[in-house]
């Protein structure tokens, strides 16, 4: 009897002992959690907050109307790599928007059999595929027949650049798009062509758009496929067959200089693109949310 | 008559519509093998005259037309494994946070945050990298490290900042939004119940994180995992600015280092012989070839198990 009483002892000390380790060892992760997301968020805010507090004291009037001066001298700005960006872009666009929509519409509308799950899968993979083999590509591909680094072969890079983006969000939009309007579209006697163009395209234009200005922030802050193919160009210039600057180019041949004028410009430089690149992501997010409500 | 020959006309416009999109959707196949078809082709020079010594010779020497990518290939390895290494557990416990612990009124935020962190451009982290990341990891971490740990080789050497160390700290940072947001979608994807169940038979909320989520979501942690090492093995600008560009294999993570990608953002303008040239393509093509294989693989085997769709 007494032994029996003190081994039931034993089991509920042992039971409460355990108990408390588990419940110990419970908060002991939620603390670790917490930390995670606050070391994954401590980077956000440093960038941030060095970008904008060096980068303001570079902004004036001047930054953003004036040429790059020669090495020594102080001042200068970033005019033509704001046009150079959006000249390549531009071109980008011309490129991507057509490409991705026309494969988006093809996964959303005829992308049930295997042949359109192999080709979303492709997408997929050029989606992954590095944004410097693209540019090393174009330039083997256009710069060296050309014997010239050129507007043109910046603008395709980043047209290759743009084409899943557009492909997938194309598609995802256009999937939620009820079956029932397929269906009276065709029952009304209409051709599926025009029912896609017509009635399914056109209805979603709204959030495409929004899906297109995502890429496009996205390819606005591509460096490295730049780098070989629309090089750089410290004068203005809008030719499309010539050498042209471009702002994320810009940052990283100020940012890797030697002098102190140079880095403070590339901090200004950078904050107007985080600010680009911010802006268009919030504002297609609010966007989208205002779409889905 | 008449009826029937416009319904045919109708059938013709429909198939020539279905036609054209399908034309443009086999673009991006045909793109993919004429990028590796071309990129090979132009890499012929250095294939025939090197072989496969051209993955093992440690010297690259423009000047002299030898080239050996050994020493990038090994430092794309390294700062890769290393961002891994910092950024998955980090991640990780991102998304558990964000799933299982965080109230709506903070996750919601936080996960935006996160998201955020994957719109930064390369070249704004490199540029943070050069001047805030580098002076610290200079001034404070890596004098620390070499006073307590300096007697491995791993951590021997001068702190200069810029190097392996830096490459991997600032990929860890950028491939963070990766693996926690993809993580995120699948733990997202396990029903509720099975948390329920596991909480119901008295497990705390960590047991039940061990048992109902992070068990059922393994392979989707892997695919996300490999998706983030796949981004770390091409990113370029950020690397390029940090990692000190010298194409030598040291053992110690303080010294500098090369990656192929930073390689080929380093030599572009320099590329005058053919042989050069020839070598920087093979270069890309390495690196084509490795993150194709590496996404491919995470997709094919890891990713449609468990989410049933492929991640964007």
């Amino acid at each position: 009897m007494k032994q029996k009483d003190y081994r039931i002892a034993l089991l509920n000390t042992w039971i409460e002992k355990s108990s408390q380790r588990r419940k110990v060892i419970n908060w002991g992760v939620y603390v670790a959690l917490s930390l995670a997301a606050i070391l994954a968020l401590i980077p956000l805010i440093s960038v941030f907050s060095f970008v904008t507090f060096r980068g303001f004291s570079a902004l004036d009037w001047d930054f953003f109307i004036s040429l790059p001066k020669p090495v020594g001298e102080i001042g200068g700005g970033i005019a033509n790599a704001l046009v150079g960006t959006a000249i390549l872009v531009g071109f980008g666009t011309l490129i991507g928007l057509p490409w991705g929509f026309g494969i988006g519409i093809y996964l959303s509308e005829y992308g049930a059999s295997k042949r359109a799950s192999a080709i979303r899968f492709t997408v997929d993979l050029l989606a992954s595929i590095p944004s410097i083999v693209i540019g090393l590509f174009v330039y083997a591909a256009v710069v060296v027949p050309m014997k010239r680094f050129s507007a043109y072969a910046g603008g395709i890079a980043l047209g290759i650049l743009m084409v899943p983006t557009v492909a997938r969000s194309t598609e995802e939009i256009l999937k939620l798009v009820p079956i029932h309007i397929r269906e009276a579209g065709l029952a009304l006697g209409l051709p599926r062509w025009k029912v896609i163009l017509r009635i399914i395209f056109r209805g979603s234009l709204g959030a495409l758009i929004t899906g297109v200005m995502l890429s496009v922030a996205r390819v606005s802050g591509e460096t490295a496929p730049l780098l070989f193919t629309a090089l750089s160009n410290r004068f203005w210039s809008h030719r499309l067959d010539q050498p042209i600057a471009s702002l994320p180019v810009q940052i990283y041949n100020y940012a890797i200089s030697p002098y102190d004028d140079w880095h403070r410009q590339a901090w200004g430089a950078a904050l107007v693109l985080i600010f680009f690149v911010l802006f268009l992501n919030l504002t297609t997010r609010w966007a989208m949310k205002k779409g889905t409500k | 008559m008449i009826r029937s020959k416009s319904h045919k006309d109708i059938h013709f416009a429909d198939r020539f519509f279905a036609g054209t999109l399908q034309a443009i959707a086999w673009g991006v196949p045909l793109l993919l093998v004429f990028i590796a078809i071309f990129l090979t082709w132009k890499s012929l020079p250095t294939i025939r005259l090197f072989g496969f010594s051209f993955l093992t010779s440690q010297t690259w020497d423009p000047v002299q037309d030898q080239f050996g990518a050994l020493p990038v290939v090994y430092g794309t390895l390294v700062s890769s494994f290393l961002a891994v290494l910092l950024a998955a557990p980090i991640s990780i416990g991102v998304a558990l946070f964000l799933t299982e612990l965080a109230p709506s009124w903070l996750a919601r935020p936080v996960g935006f945050l996160v998201e955020m962190l994957a719109a930064i451009p390369s070249v704004v982290y490199g540029l943070w990298g050069i001047f805030v990341l580098a002076p610290l990891l200079r001034t404070t971490v890596q004098p620390a490290l070499a006073k307590s740990l300096g007697h491995f080789p791993l951590f021997e050497g001068p702190p200069l900042g810029v190097g392996m160390m830096a490459a991997g700290v600032i990929l860890a940072i950028m491939i963070i939004p990766t693996i926690a947001t993809l993580s995120r979608e699948v733990f997202l994807a396990i029903p509720a119940i099975q948390r329920e169940n596991a909480l119901a038979l008295g497990a705390t909320r960590w047991e039940m994180m061990q048992i109902a989520v992070l068990k059922t979501a393994r392979s989707g942690i892997l695919g996300a995992i490999i998706l983030g090492l796949g981004r770390a093995l091409g990113e370029t600008m950020a690397v390029t600015m940090l990692i000190g560009n010298r194409a030598e294999i040291s053992a110690s993570l303080l010294a500098p280092g090369q990656t192929m990608s930073s390689l080929l953002a380093n030599e572009y303008a320099e590329a005058s012989g053919e042989l050069h040239l020839s070598a920087l393509l093979e270069v890309g093509l390495l690196l084509f070839l490795v993150t194709f294989i590496i996404n491919a693989l995470a997709r094919l085997f890891v990713w449609r198990s468990t989410l049933g769709k492929s991640p964007r």
